[in-house]
């Protein structure tokens, strides 16, 4: 029905429209997507939060998270041992 | 298998069994065509026990959008000075005279975007056409479509159009419900939808018809724990919400959501393929955007819903049905010329099944 | 692609493709000096290729890609690559590529001139020359910048006997390393879906891997085939459907990079149906497996190499994925170009 993926807020910028407000660069475990906050107000640089079609619909309690720890694991792909390699990270150069 | 998989299967085999022998086998619907396709590609449909029934219920967004609907979208793109934007789940849907993809292949200018805000963005770069946004989906979906409106709005961007055929997820659950004896023990309830509406959204559904609603995820344990949920529910004949996907869905789901969609949009009858009209089961944009709405802006109806002959998504998709029962399935009806809804979305009941269920595979090709 | 191009920038004009004087500038000056070898020097109108001992092999492949650049490559490296591959996993030595190019009118000449760079600098990587070649100049509006066509032609090796009716139940599949990268990195620059990714398209030459596996498994090698478009799922699924057996493979087996996972995900896309332009897929007689595995992974472009899967008698035949919860599901080929999805 509906994909939403979970990410980490890297850097919060004012886009300076009443509307749309706040949006974030939201790193998914090595590729980086601009989301809407306009959902979610609350939420602050580090935090997760689950993305749908550009607009972050949740941010992912930590409380609960810690409690959920296993679930948020298999929700973030750590639970899977990976036999892949990692491509070597960008810097944020290009960025800032 | 792991072993918190492992003790979920056991306990799931000994109740289900246990429910079989006393004559009363368990069957449970997924409301969510991501779930369909999650519960097949994790593997989870082939860990459960036989006797416990998994029916896939209405909740694929490109499944139940009406055949009307597609053509309308297929007329718009052959007007003059239009850009039709849509999700890539609709590209290949087929309607009476063909999809997005062929109307591309006679000139049609269609643009794939990832996000309502794509739209905008569009429309903003492209001021001498009008740029029309296919806006599907339920409520995870819509929020981002009314933002995208209130942001055209805010920055008087005027040539930005919306095809609404969004849908609510919940009077189709009582539509599903009210139309007499339903086969159907308990739903395993959408996990991204929840996040807006919130858990407490299904209590009228497990009050009122007595079924066990369980909200879950889309990873092989969560689905397995809340179809377990269910189970124990059934077995000990309670009938309450529960939600295993605590993790990112609450109680009250997510206000500010739920009051940037009430801002747009006004809840409408609507038209689900293959199941008919629905009353309050969709949105529409109130009459303060209207000036958004792309019906307003051209003279194009909706047409009918029309199902093809010998199909049987209707039945499907309100869980009266396999789609092995189907006598078009995977002959006649294929993923690649497909011939109902179900098994035109890669989420469809149909497709799913088409893909991924070794037993109801013909050949491979 | 851009409608507002630098007017300054010098572009390929219709007069490049007049066949006249131009025509001349362009080739002699910007593509025939970067490529320059013994059967393309004397620009005759044929190639004349040296006597050969051995069976012939050719092939050809057209290449539109857009855009031209992308994470990890660009249109003349997939050019080489994709042609070569088609021939070092068929067990042929590649011997020499033909150039077609048909440029856009308005395409800047610094990107023809990073295109040529690239088809030459693979073709040196690969081993092989581009002994003829051809450029046309369509009209602007008419092309995607550049298209290009390669055919290569090869030596097939007489030491190996690649046919999939020589595959029988328990050999084993082996790929070089992590599925999907390519596709995924092509689609990170597309228009309006547009994201930064750490991902890079693993397009590379495959000879020099090739010659390794088979140089380790000799005869036990029994199949190669790159898994480009329609992906790892694709290759599977014609094996099973031409073999008669059935293909067992285990998820947590399949090389992936979180990265890749993460970003499929991201795109409602099934990693096992995207695209890759520098992996093989082996099939091996099992008692040679382990041997062809160990000189896989000593190879630069096979360290992430793994034993994915193998060959068995179930009926039907088809390809069945055991999952990484310890669960089965069936893998098909993908219907068509795929498109991210949020559904």
């Amino acid at each position: 029905m509906c994909l939403a993926v979970p990410g980490k807020i890297l850097e919060i910028v004012d886009s300076g429209e009443p509307v749309i407000g706040r949006t974030a660069m939201v790193d998914f475990q090595g590729s980086r997507l601009e989301a809407s906050l306009a959902m979610v107000p609350e939420a602050e640089v580090d935090d997760w939060v689950l993305v749908h079609a550009g607009f972050a619909m949740s941010v992912l309690d930590e409380k609960e998270a810690k409690e959920n720890w296993d679930m948020l694991k298999a929700a973030l792909g750590d639970d899977v041992e990976l036999v892949g390699n990692e491509p070597t990270p960008k810097g944020d150069e290009d960025d800032q | 298998m792991t072993s918190d998989v492992q003790a979920v299967v056991a306990e799931l085999n000994d109740l289900c069994a246990d429910l079989e022998a006393a004559g009363k086998p368990v069957a449970i619907m997924e409301i969510c065509g991501t779930h369909t396709v999650s519960l097949f590609r994790t593997g989870a449909k082939s860990l459960l026990p036989s006797s416990l029934r998994l029916v896939s219920g209405p909740g694929c967004p490109v499944c139940v959008t009406s055949q009307g609907y597609i053509d309308l979208a297929c007329d718009l793109a052959a007007e003059p000075d239009v850009i039709i934007a849509t999700y890539g789940d609709m590209v290949r849907v087929p309607g009476a005279r063909g999809s997005l993809e062929t109307m591309r292949g006679e000139g049609a200018e269609i643009a794939v975007v990832y996000s309502a805000r794509d739209a905008v963005k569009l429309a903003e770069e492209n001021p001498t056409k009008r740029v029309i946004f296919l806006s599907v989906g339920f409520e995870t979906t819509t929020p981002g479509t009314a933002l995208s409106v209130l942001e055209a709005e805010n920055r008087g961007i005027d040539n930005l159009l919306i095809l609404a055929q969004n849908k609510l997820v919940i009077p189709a659950m009582h539509a599903l419900l009210g139309g007499g004896e339903m086969p159907i023990n308990g739903f395993l309830c959408p996990g991204h939808v929840s996040i807006v509406i919130g858990s407490d959204a299904y209590k009228p559904i497990a009050d009122q018809y007595g079924k066990p609603c369980v909200v879950a995820g889309f990873e092989l344990h969560n689905m397995l724990l809340a179809l377990l949920h269910i189970v124990r529910q059934v077995a000990a004949g309670e009938n309450r919400v529960e939600n295993v996907y605590s993790l990112t869905v609450t109680e009250p789901g997510n206000l500010h959501a739920q009051a940037i969609v009430d801002k747009v949009f006004q809840p409408c009858d609507a038209v689900w393929r293959a199941i008919g009209m629905i009353p309050a089961s969709g949105l529409e944009l109130r009459e303060e955007y209207g000036r958004f709405d792309a019906l307003s802006h051209f003279d194009l109806e909706m047409g009918p819903d029309v199902c093809p002959a010998g199909c049987i998504c209707g039945e499907v998709i309100q869980g009266q049905a396999t789609p092995a029962e189907c006598k078009l399935f995977g002959t006649g009806c294929t993923p690649i010329k497909p011939v109902g809804p179900c098994m035109v979305s890669s989420e469809g009941t149909c497709a799913a099944w088409f893909r991924y269920n070794r037993n109801t595979a013909r050949t491979v090709e | 692609m851009s409608e507002r191009k630098r007017k300054e920038e010098p572009c390929i004009t219709m007069a490049h493709g007049g066949g006249g004087e131009m025509t001349q500038k362009l080739l002699k000056e910007r593509i025939i000096p970067k490529l320059a070898n013994d059967l393309l020097n004397p620009l005759n109108d044929s190639a004349v290729l040296p006597q050969v001992d051995g069976r012939l092999c050719m092939t050809t492949d057209s290449f539109v890609v857009q855009p031209l650049e992308f994470p990890g490559g660009d249109i003349g490296h997939l050019a080489v690559c994709g042609t070569v591959n088609d021939l070092v996993v068929m067990g042929a030595k590649p011997l020499a590529l033909s150039l077609g190019m048909i440029i856009e009118e308005g395409l800047p000449l610094a990107t023809l001139d990073r295109m040529v760079d690239s088809i030459a600098a693979t073709a040196r990587e690969a081993g092989v020359v581009i002994a003829t070649g051809d450029t046309k100049v369509i009209e602007r509006g008419k092309g995607d910048g550049l298209m290009i066509n390669t055919a290569g032609i090869g030596v097939m090796r007489d030491d190996v006997e690649l046919d999939a009716s020589r595959i029988e139940e328990g050999d084993l599949l082996l790929i070089n390393g992590n599925v999907a990268d390519h596709g995924l990195a092509v689609m990170s620059v597309r228009e309006h879906l547009e994201f930064d990714t750490d991902l890079l398209s693993d397009a590379a030459p495959l000879g020099s891997l090739i010659d390794t596996l088979l140089a380790a498994g000799g005869r036990e090698v029994k199949f190669l085939r790159d898994p480009t478009r329609g992906g790892l799922s694709g290759v599977l699924c014609d094996l099973a459907a031409d073999t008669g057996f059935s293909v067992e493979i285990e998820e947590a087996n399949v090389p992936i990079s979180r990265v890749a996972l993460h970003t499929a995900e991201l795109l409602g896309l099934d990693p096992l149906s995207v695209a890759n332009e520098g992996k093989v897929v082996a099939v091996i007689g099992k008692d040679a497996a382990d041997a062809v595995l160990s000189a896989c992974k000593a190879h630069p472009l096979g360290g992430m190499g793994a034993l994915i899967g193998r060959f068995t008698t179930a009926t039907p035949p088809l390809v069945e994925l055991i999952t990484r919860g310890g669960g089965r599901r069936m893998v098909t080929r993908p219907y068509g170009e795929e498109l991210p999805r949020i559904c």
